[in-house]
């Protein structure tokens, strides 16, 4: 089969870590990036050979990819999905997906009509040790599940000072939109979005304009709860830390990156797990890549991604739709925060 | 290059296995001193390489090298720049153009990259050459006869095919500083292609080799059998894969690669490091 045709638009952490990873992968051709930045563009076009645009519908329009990875400001990211659906090309989009819902129930109802391959970065779900919760859950091992407690702690902010449009919230920043968005999507990834929220703080340490720390606590119809607690401004981590633990009433699952501990009431014949602690590790869970830099997540996020254009499915994992529904829970935590103030 | 090189991921809370092991590793590390009794160990071992990241706490290490000379005549590190987690957190905050900015020394990238200039006249190599100055700057009077690319950035320009700066970071080290590249990465069949397209001969790299063949990008047959048939020094690191597999087996496998160079590895206490130190030394020998 030929090779798939990629443009990358936004070349920041996100989108220079894609470039890498995409112009690796066996089947793509990177034909294209789009930056503002001038020096970005400069060092991608002298060194690596990749032609470069500073505007998004030149690069589309003389490029003529096959698919699209955006990893721009999220406020931009609905303007340029829809210039570059309307001529049917495959997205990859960075997380958080849209601020605005009605921007998101566009984009989800347009992939639909040209029936496009949509994908939304939320990682984590390539991650072995989630994936691996996520099939015990199903399997039911620990039975109903009451509760969840999903964290993350990182140190992105920890001094004063103005910056990017990470620390502007009309933009998409703030930790609310950048840490909390990936342990909302994990949460609902392994029991679904929440019916509402309660108690939310959206809390500024450091930062002026956006939220460095998000508390809240999240309601489901079925009775189940959960609580979010997630900080980036917490110093003692080195770097980006996810946990979730998940509580049901024949056990629990403590999940992170590395690790998968399970508690079992009892025996499980089954899935071979002694009643007590059970230990899984990314070692063992974790499927190998073609290319790894910085996670293997990243690297399978994207063989995925490439696989359903070559394959052409559509009922792909961290789908628009699904992304949509963290955008949602995001929305919800917002007008949560207005009201408990 | 030593047997046996001594790893710094024990002390700045890297475990790749488990969260909790990482923190309890920052405590027990958050003293330099607490640092220096290790090497300390290590040293008197004989493991006399200490590799380790550019993390501004080994700029105190390095002070206490400087201050006594005659307990650490053979002494030598292996610097791994740059230490990534500094740049990234820069960069989530102040941007790509930010963090360069912010690292790069004084005015020289105002100097060479105005606005306007071509891009054709932008000095990147020149750029990476003031970074690894100012890397380099804590290990001055130390021996530094190897100096690592870190693999975040080693794969990084991998991955954009910036082949470039692989061939002018090998000569600016050589230059500078009468050293050897090194390159870590997680890809290594990919990079020894193009270490070898680039010129660069008999390179030094050091990549995961474990028996589990954990991220070992391109499988661990292709591993075993570039290790058996190509011209270059390999570095093991990760041989334990984090704990996955029992240290007799894991040394086993890798000292069984006769054409494994060096073996990285970090432990904590006298008790390991010494059993690692004994398995390598007899299982070199058999």
């Amino acid at each position: 089969m030929a090779m798939i045709r990629a443009g990358i638009v936004g070349l920041g952490k996100m989108g220079l870590s894609h470039c890498a990873i995409v112009n690796a992968h066996p089947d793509v051709d990177l034909v294209a990036v789009c930056d503002t930045s001038k020096l970005m563009l400069g060092a991608i076009d002298k060194y690596a050979g990749i032609q470069c645009f500073n505007d998004y519908r030149a690069m589309i329009d003389q490029s003529h990819p096959d698919c699209l990875i955006i990893a721009t400001p999220s406020s931009s990211h609905a303007e340029i999905s829809r210039y570059a659906m309307e001529r049917n090309i495959h997205l990859f989009v960075e997380k958080p997906f849209c601020l605005r819902l009605e921007d998101g129930r566009e984009l989800v109802e347009l992939a639909v009509r040209h029936d496009l391959v949509n994908q939304v970065g939320y990682h984590n779900r390539f991650i072995g040790v989630f994936q691996e919760t996520k099939r015990l859950l199903e399997r039911g091992i620990i039975g109903d599940v009451y509760h969840i407690l999903g964290e993350a702690y990182g140190q992105v902010v920890v001094k004063e000072k103005a910056a990017t449009w990470r620390s502007s919230k009309t933009e998409g920043g703030g930790c609310l939109y950048d840490y909390a968005a990936h342990v909302i999507d994990l949460m609902n990834y392994f029991v679904g979005p929440p019916d509402q929220v309660a108690g939310t703080v959206l809390k500024k340490i450091y930062s002026k304009d956006v939220d460095d720390a998000v508390y809240s606590t999240l309601l489901y119809k079925n009775g189940k709860s959960a609580q979010l607690s997630v900080n980036w401004s917490d110093e003692t981590y080195r770097k980006m830390s996810t946990q979730v633990e998940i509580l049901g009433k024949r056990g629990k699952i403590i999940a992170d990156r590395q690790e998968c501990k399970v508690y079992l009431n009892e025996d499980n014949g089954v899935e071979n797990m002694v009643g007590g602690w059970n230990m899984f590790y990314t070692t063992g869970l974790t499927e190998p890549v073609w290319f790894y830099l910085r996670g293997e997540e990243y690297s399978a996020q994207v063989d995925y991604f490439i696989r359903c254009i070559k394959e052409g499915r559509k009922d792909n994992i961290n789908s628009f739709a699904s992304a949509l529904h963290t955008d949602i829970v995001i929305d919800l935590l917002q007008k949560d925060s207005v009201r408990e103030k | 290059m030593d047997r046996i090189l001594f790893g710094d991921n024990q002390f700045f809370a890297v475990n790749h296995m488990s969260e909790e092991k990482a923190r309890a590793q920052a405590m027990k590390f958050r003293d330099t001193k607490a640092i220096i009794d290790v090497l300390d160990i290590a040293y008197d071992l004989g493991i006399k390489t200490f590799m380790c990241t550019t993390h501004d706490r080994i700029s105190e290490v390095c002070d206490h090298i400087r201050a006594h000379p005659g307990r650490y005549e053979d002494f030598k590190i292996y610097p791994c720049m740059p230490y990534a987690h500094k740049y990234a957190n820069a960069v989530s905050q102040i941007g790509v153009v930010g963090t360069l900015k912010k690292f790069a020394p004084g005015s020289m990238l105002g100097a060479a990259f105005r606005g306007g200039m071509a891009a054709a006249k932008q000095d990147f190599v020149g750029l990476m050459r003031l970074l690894v100055d100012a890397e380099m700057k804590m290990f001055h009077g130390i021996n530094t006869e190897v100096i690592f690319l870190q693999n975040i950035v080693t794969d990084l320009l991998l991955g954009l095919g910036m082949k470039e700066f692989f061939t002018a970071f090998a000569s600016h080290i050589k230059e500078k500083y009468n050293a050897e590249a090194g390159f870590i990465t997680m890809n290594m069949p990919h990079l020894l292609n193009v270490l070898e397209e680039c010129g660069i001969e008999n390179p030094i790299i050091c990549s995961n080799v474990n028996k589990i063949g954990f991220r070992m990008c391109g499988g661990i047959e292709t591993y075993e059998k570039i290790i058996r048939e190509k011209k270059f020094r390999p570095i093991a690191m990760s041989v334990l894969a984090s704990g996955a597999i029992s240290p007799g087996e894991a040394l086993e496998y890798v000292c069984g690669l006769k054409n494994i160079e060096s073996i990285v590895f970090g432990a904590s206490s006298r008790g390991h490091i010494k059993e690692t130190r004994d398995l390598i030394e007899e299982l070199t020998h058999s």
